[in-house]
């Protein structure tokens, strides 16, 4: 089966937003960024994208979005004082410089305003980087026509599911003479099969290069699982119960601990959801070790504020906090603190986390689960207890409860509240050997950049609740 | 930079096949300006300036693009986009678009703002936030403070081939302190109305003033965070609990709001933000939950964050009753939506609430103003009515299932009752329960002395993610027997 690619299709993406292209960006960066005398830096810092979002329902279109978007921080330094301000893009380029040098201005008077941040650091050298990820990517009129055919008219499912796809652009520039250029032309596509109520079958196809065959298999593929949904559902009750976690279910997981557990502000006020590592009074499996991997991902090799972000940070290893505690430490918190930066955003939370692979074969997760669970998809994940790192939340779309290592039935979905840590620590039997790398696919604002990089894994004393 | 909008849109619908049946523009401008001062620190200030446009064609399907150039080139380029979707879409989609009809309102609304944030200058706001953050200070047991004040003006227009006119213009204003007091092992964080911005509505700085920003608040949140530190935990146990209106929030928004969902209802968040154990031949008659239960759509309501005039589909806005009585009457789903509920052979009576977060996100049916209508009770009564319950204070964690059904919730503070008097302050309170069965526990329900007008800035749903802001008026309620937990269950 042959690809279908741009710009054959309704859409053409040689008249698409000039800011995913790096012309328009230097020319912004050459206007706006010459020596100053009023300030000791200005800075750039792009985030831009063409994107097409269809969503469908019951295998039909129910909505098709196309949006070009382009959003620029400017950011002025002088001592230990910083304004910015974040301004959309129109796209002609003489119109949009001359709103920036009028907020240039601005924030270069509001400068005067504002009282000394003794926390504030920025760049005092010149860096550059530079990656590109081209892709090959469907024509949306060709897909919706895709889906349709395949999943509707051919394997006659209940599809609903999401693609998102087209070029992405972070860039960094400032007057130092930095220069910082990311871009990548991607997609995902994730979808459900629904059976009946809350039983579906999840499923994904992510990348650069779009294969319509690769999307046919995958849907099949998927398809082919469904059946086992028709099974009459096991009624799982409260309790505690050995549990298989697909690479998908650990990503849950581990994206939750990294909700304030690795921030260097939160371990050192106390909120970090990992204290109880940090105060010596728990240690994970031997088998746990986690880093921020920023030489695998897909995020930006660069911070807003133009600083390098080094290829791995380790957060834990073998089980422990390292020598330097393991934290993720932004410029600003690494001031505070009296410590070294390492790449961390100010929110301090990992972009590009990894768990490495521990023993188990990965075909043999069900046979080592032998009798249990198996979570499939997790889901409304938050913490019960955030010091004690007690997390809470669902079962969701297929899982399944497990007989000498084969699927017998799908279950019920069950709330569970459990401590992460033991989970990790004493609860865990193993890690699949190899690991899975997920795409952040998030779109709130903006198509997201970033990953998590998890095997399955089997634990013991799962603890439902509800 | 809206000012030559109208004119380049109808000169690029003028060039669309004669097939077209519908175009609709909307375009956004916001400017907003988030300041934060933590530990007497001022962060940089941060300003945001954000304006463009979604077109929406439908030509056999329906198509969306957006786009924030303005210019004629530019809006000439997101029509023929926005066709070419619709084109693609054409007896492939949900539903047949062309024979849908669209509102003709014209109309215009504005935020009820009596002072202007923009009308104050940076070094006294910076002021206000150093103030309110020291006022936190005083016990070394507190070691993180912050202050955070978020103003936000937007402009929206909307208008279509049918003739439909609406700008509405809003302001929004969200003041939040919290402190995190550490004492003896035990960490807790106490905020002014959750930690993600609760206390938020329409207005200038007399949000402020409603909220007791500068006047109290920072005193009163360390004060709390200091009683939390040396309090015991919530104990386990099957108890009567009120909730005050920053949980009820969050009680409403999650297994009322997003369960009623008309959307959600016919399928299309199931890949994402869930299904809903509501169905659509509920309504009229579904005993949602007790007699004392009753629950208003209000987009009219005063200082409310979600207030509008109309939708953005351009549809006018008006009060409605969703759930009477306890009896579910009426999902939140706008003309769209209801159409499909049509063909699938359901009338049902929906309201104006098809929203999308900003120029750059095709609507969707949200929640806007979802309110619970006061009661009889006073706080007094409703307490001296319970002999061993909790009352829980906002929200810091929660948690609820595909369906909308089974949920946990945690709070940042709690008293308990005992005797019917108010007793010692505990911490760490959470609760579970299945929305289909908790809210017929509704036992009592506060008046309007106990009522709080309160929202979010964060209401996620929708592919692609949008969030929306949402407001959430409720008295304090009474629930009889429900399962409470504290950190060691």
């Amino acid at each position: 089966m042959s690809r279908s690619l741009e710009p054959s299709g309704p859409w053409r993406r040689d008249v698409a937003g000039p800011y995913t292209q790096p012309a328009a960006f230097d020319a912004l960066a050459s206007a706006l960024l010459h020596p100053q005398t009023s300030v000791d830096r200005t800075s750039l810092y792009l985030r831009a994208e063409s994107s097409d979002f269809l969503r469908f329902n019951h295998a039909s279109l129910r909505q098709a979005t196309g949006v070009e978007q382009a959003y620029v921080t400017l950011a002025v330094e002088r001592g230990l004082r910083r304004a910015e301000s974040t301004l959309s893009l129109g796209g002609e380029p003489g119109l949009d410089i001359q709103r920036l040098v009028a907020e240039h201005r601005l924030l270069c008077d509001q400068l005067s305003l504002i009282a000394d941040d003794p926390w504030l650091r920025y760049p005092t050298a010149a860096t550059h980087s530079r990656r590109e990820a081209p892709g090959a990517l469907p024509d949306p009129g060709h897909l919706i026509a895709r889906v349709n055919e395949l999943a509707g008219r051919g394997l006659k499912q209940d599809f609903v599911g999401f693609y998102a796809g087209g070029p992405i652009t972070h860039a960094f520039a400032d007057s130092l003479g930095s220069r910082h250029w990311h871009r990548t032309e991607n997609f995902h596509f994730d979808w459900c099969l629904y059976r009946r109520d809350d039983q579906a079958i999840k499923a994904a196809y992510s990348g650069t290069q779009w294969e319509d065959a690769d999307f046919a298999a995958r849907l099949h593929a998927s398809a082919q699982q469904v059946p086992l949904l028709d099974r009459p559902v096991r009624q799982l009750q409260p309790g505690t119960y050995r549990a298989a976690f697909s690479t998908t279910a650990m990503v849950e997981l581990l994206d939750t601990l990294g909700w304030s557990g690795f921030s260097l502000r939160a371990r050192r006020t106390g909120v970090s959801s990992l204290m109880r590592m940090q105060r010596g009074e728990v240690v994970l499996s031997p088998e746990v070790q986690l880093h921020e991997d920023f030489s695998q991902g897909t995020a930006p090799g660069f911070t807003p504020e133009g600083f390098v972000r080094p290829p791995q940070v380790a957060l834990i290893e073998h089980g422990r906090l390292p020598a330097g505690g393991g934290t993720l430490n932004s410029t600003r918190s690494a001031a505070e603190y009296a410590t070294l930066a390492n790449g961390a955003q100010a929110q301090e939370s990992p972009c590009a986390l990894r768990m490495d692979a521990g023993s188990i074969p990965a075909g043999d997760l069900l046979k080592v689960l032998d009798q249990g669970l198996y979570v499939s998809n997790l889901w409304y994940l938050n913490y019960s207890d955030r010091q004690a790192c007690r997390m809470t939340g669902m079962t969701r779309y297929a899982c399944f409860w497990v007989e000498a290592g084969e699927l017998v039935a799908p279950t019920n979905v069950m709330r569970f509240d459990d401590d992460a840590l033991r989970l990790f620590g004493s609860g865990l039997v193993g890690l699949s050997d190899a690991v899975e790398f997920t795409p952040r696919s998030g779109t709130y604002g903006a198509r997201e950049l970033g990953s998590t990089t998890a095997p399955s894994a089997v634990v013991d004393g799962f603890r439902l609740t509800l | 930079m809206l000012d030559n909008l109208e004119d380049f849109a109808r000169r690029a619908a003028a060039g669309l096949p004669s097939t077209t049946r519908h175009w609709a523009v909307r375009a956004v401008r916001e400017d907003s300006e988030q300041l934060s001062v933590r530990l007497d620190v001022a962060q940089a200030p941060r300003r945001s300036l954000d304006h463009g446009a979604m077109i929406c064609v439908i030509d056999g399907g329906m198509g969306h693009a957006a786009t924030a150039d303005l210019s004629a080139r530019g809006v000439a380029l997101a029509f023929e986009r926005a066709h070419a979707l619709a084109r693609a879409g054409a007896d492939r989609s949900v539903l047949a678009f062309d024979p849908l009809p669209h509102p003709t309102e014209t109309g215009r609304y504005a935020s009820p703002t009596q002072r202007p944030v923009s009308g104050t200058t940076l070094p006294e706001r910076l002021e206000w936030l150093r103030e309110v953050c020291a006022s936190a200070r005083g016990d070394e047991r507190i070691v993180d403070r912050v202050a955070t004040l978020w103003s936000v003006h937007t402009e929206q227009l909307h208008f279509s081939s049918e003739g439909a006119r609406t700008e509405q213009h809003w302001d929004f204003t969200t003041p939040a302190v919290e402190a995190t007091a550490h004492a003896k092992g035990v960490t807790q964080i106490r905020s002014s109305a959750g930690q993600y911005n609760g206390f938020c509505q329409q207005g200038g700085i007399e949000v402020l003033e409603r909220a007791g920003f500068r006047e109290r608040e920072g005193v009163r949140v360390a004060g709390e965070a200091l009683e939390l530190v040396g309090a015991p935990t919530c104990p386990s146990a099957t108890l009567d609990i009120i909730l005050m209106p920053d949980q009820m929030m969050l009680q409403i928004h999650e297994s009322i709001g997003h369960p009623l969902e008309l959307d959600r209802i016919l399928g299309d968040e199931r890949n994402f933000a869930g299904t809903s154990f509501v169905r659509l031949d509920m309504f009229g008659h579904y005993q949602y939950g007790s007699e004392l239960l009753n629950v208003s759509f209000d987009p009219g309501r005063d200082h409310e964050f979600a207030s509008f005039g109309f939708d953005d589909d351009g549809m006018r806005a008006r009060r409605a009753l969703l759930i009477e009585r306890g009896v579910l009457l009426r999902p939140l789903g706008g003309a769209l939506s209801q159409a499909r509920a049509r063909a699938l052979g359901y009338e049902v009576d929906a309201v104006a609430t098809t929203r999308a977060a900003s120029w750059n996100r095709a609507p969707i049916d949200r929640m806007s103003n979802l309110n619970v209508e006061p009661g009889q009770s006073t706080m007094a009564e409703m307490i001296s009515s319970i002999d061993l319950g909790v009352v829980m204070h906002t929200n810091c964690s929660w948690s609820i299932d595909d369906s909308r059904n089974k949920f946990q919730f945690g709070c940042e503070y709690a008293r308990m009752i005992r005797g019917g008097q108010l007793a010692e302050v505990v911490r760490n309170p959470n609760y579970r329960g299945v929305s289909a069965t908790f809210w017929r526990s509704l036992c009592m329900v506060g008046d309007a002395a106990t009522q709080a007008v309160l929202g979010t800035p964060f209401c996620g749903k929708g592919e692609p993610a949008q969030v929306i802001r949402v407001g959430h008026a409720s008295p304090a309620c009474k629930f009889a027997g429900v399962d409470v937990f504290g950190a060691a269950a």
